[in-house]
């Protein structure tokens, strides 16, 4: 058994194994962080690109003709927004049926800070909701009159899902008994004057400047 | 020829001329020899044995239809859709390439289940086939991939929610459920970045790891040979010659036999294809003859029949992260089938009746969550699924206890023919 590089009938140098093995683990630690390194550029390629983060941007909408009991159905960010203007007798149910609810007070919803009250909303007359159900993202179905037939008499109104029939109140608190996990998820949003509502943003005045 | 040649083990003399220039340069002569003809396979091999073979040829099938369809389509939200009707309508026989397409997915996954339950019935992801097993699930995740990912393609309806209910499903990961789902959608939501890359990872990236995994997969059996319906390991007795006794070569007897299985798999092929290609909405759903539409979805949305065990241990869960989690874990627990199993037999025909109960069992409640996967989430069929998840789980998680419990009959030394 000859060592490899020597040659024969000359003296065989020394081999220095912990040497032979640091400079292994070296060169595959090196070309470790190298492969880790070079793969950065194309996970980050995935994230989404400029055009769709400039698409993304928020969504001014203007809400002075939208009436009591109306909703209209603007898209942010490839999600349909639902925006309902309610009046005061909408907004005093709600407090009706916090026994029906699997989150009345949204706890483990999703919201900014100003929408976790009751209301869900700045706003108690305007409710801005994303349109998804939290169950499976279907889109709910608004349901809007009290006592609808399909629903039952004691229906308050509010929203239903065709899919899988989770049911929502006119905040997006789920009902019990319906397969969605969580209350329907509100968008940050703020408004600009009375009749100006700005879909992706928590402070208008500040993106209004940028 | 070269000495070296000569002197190889089971090296016949290699003839002169072009053949032998070829074979001195690359082993065609050897490898036709150790793989194929003189490869020994057990002599009694049954039906269940067909399905090995049929699921190489259907790969064959998409890899080819599949190329032939990319020539047509055209990626994109704005053309995908059109470009499907372009092929079904326009393209000279374009309908029957991809209907070929369409039902061979299909025909895939029947192939496949039939492939992994021969494994169940005869033991034969036991010692020494564990790393053969474990490459043939991988091969069965990368096939759920690219299935799912073909299934986008076309941007109908249903490939837009299919979308976006599994890759919603990466959201009830905690802490990092959120951002992954759009990095995997590379938008606000399922977009034409999302078509675009999953149509790359559907013809380049998981093709070329399902060819790499069924290479790797072929290489382990020819290793460690095929088990058989008697579960004995014909390597134990052999001839003088150091053949095994209960060992055929492959070549001619089990080409011949899979060129039967093979026509009879295609003729049946043909029938859906030409009469029910749509298959009653199984292989190709009435909601995706429609363009993808984010603001309306299909009623009642139900995925592929290849996926809807999972789907229904998924609905019968009220929570929705412990129902992703346990949706995991049906698929997952196939993995530990080897370390489960603590039977000193490998074929169910020498096994008592604690496990052939319990893979009887296995079978009705898979058969039935697929069947209730396909209804609507709602009573009586969560409360169902819920009762048909229980002996699932059962058969792997208790497999360690009722396996070693279980009476056995004597294996015989040699292989036995039945009928």
């Amino acid at each position: 058994m000859t060592e490899v590089g020597a040659i024969a009938g000359q003296p065989q140098p020394e081999i220095d194994e912990s040497r032979r093995k640091f400079l292994t683990v070296a060169t595959s630690a090196t070309a470790g962080v190298g492969v880790v390194l070079a793969a950065a550029p194309f996970v980050a390629s995935w994230a989404p690109s400029e055009r769709a983060r400039a698409l993304g941007a928020p969504v001014e909408v203007d809400i002075a003709k939208l009436a009591v009991g109306q909703m209209i159905t603007p898209t942010w960010r490839l999600k349909p927004i639902y925006i309902v203007r309610r009046d005061p007798a909408m907004v005093d149910k709600l407090a009706q049926h916090d026994g029906q609810l699997k989150d009345a007070k949204s706890e483990d919803s999703t919201q900014p800070d100003y929408a976790r009250n009751e209301m869900r909303a700045r706003r108690a007359d305007v409710l801005v909701l994303i349109g998804i159900c939290t169950h499976l993202g279907c889109l709910p179905k608004q349901f809007f009159d009290a006592g609808d037939p399909v629903l039952g008499a004691d229906w308050p109104g509010g929203f239903r899902c065709p899919c899988h029939g989770s049911r929502f109140d006119l905040a997006g608190r789920v009902f019990n008994g319906s397969p969605a996990p969580t209350n329907l998820v509100v968008p940050p949003y703020a408004f600009r004057g009375q009749d100006t509502l700005v879909i992706g943003v928590d402070n208008a005045t500040k993106q209004g400047a940028a | 020829m070269t000495p070296e040649a000569a002197n190889r083990p089971g090296q016949r003399a290699a003839r002169g001329g072009l053949w032998g220039w070829i074979n001195q340069r690359l082993p065609v002569d050897l490898f036709w020899r150790s793989q194929l003809s003189e490869y020994f396979a057990p002599k009694n091999f049954n039906i269940w044995y067909y399905f090995g073979s049929l699921a190489l040829l259907v790969l064959v099938l998409q890899l080819l239809t599949g190329i032939f369809l990319t020539m047509f389509y055209k990626v994109g939200a704005t053309t995908s859709f059109d470009s499907v009707e372009f092929i079904m309508r326009e393209v000279p026989y374009g309908w029957l390439i991809r209907y070929l397409h369409s039902t061979g997915a299909s025909a895939f996954f029947i192939v496949v289940y039939l492939h992994m339950y021969r494994s169940l019935l005869y033991g034969s992801y036991k010692a020494p086939r564990e790393l053969l097993w474990l490459f043939g699930m991988i091969i069965y995740l990368a096939l759920m991939a690219e299935a799912f990912l073909g299934y986008v393609l076309p941007w109908g309806n249903m490939s837009f929610w299919a979308a976006t209910v599994i890759i919603n499903l990466f959201g009830t990961i905690p802490g990092i459920g959120p951002g992954l789902v759009e990095w995997i959608r590379g938008d606000y939501g399922i977009a034409d970045a999302t078509l675009n890359r999953f149509f790359s990872l559907h013809v380049v990236a998981v093709p070329l790891v399902l060819l790499l995994l069924v290479t790797l997969h072929l290489v382990a059996l020819h290793e460690v040979g095929s088990n058989n319906p008697d579960g004995v390991e014909i390597k134990d007795k052999k001839d003088a010659r150091g053949r095994p006794l209960d060992g055929i070569a492959f070549h001619p007897y089990y080409t011949v036999k899979d060129i039967v299985g093979v026509c009879v798999f295609l003729t049946l092929l043909a029938i859906v294809v030409f009469f029910v290609p749509t298959f009653g909405d199984l292989f190709l759903e009435k909601a995706n003859f429609e363009p993808a539409n984010p603001l309306s979805t299909p009623d009642p949305i139900s995925p592929s029949w290849y996926f809807t065990p999972y789907y229904a241990i998924l609905r019968a869960v009220p929570n929705q992260r412990i129902g992703a989690l346990l949706m995991l874990i049906a698929v997952v627990s196939f993995f530990f089938l080897p370390w489960l199993d603590r039977s000193p037999v490998k074929s169910m025909r020498y096994r008592g009746w604690i496990s052939r109960s319990f893979l009887g069992l296995f079978t009705i409640s898979f058969l039935g969550l697929m069947y209730l996967g396909m209804q609507p989430a709602q009573e009586p069929y969560v409360t169902m699924a819920r009762i048909f998840a229980v002996p699932y789980f059962a058969y792997f998680w208790l497999m360690p206890f009722y396996s070693r419990i279980d009476a056995v009959k004597p294996v015989p030394e040699r292989v036995t023919f039945h009928g």
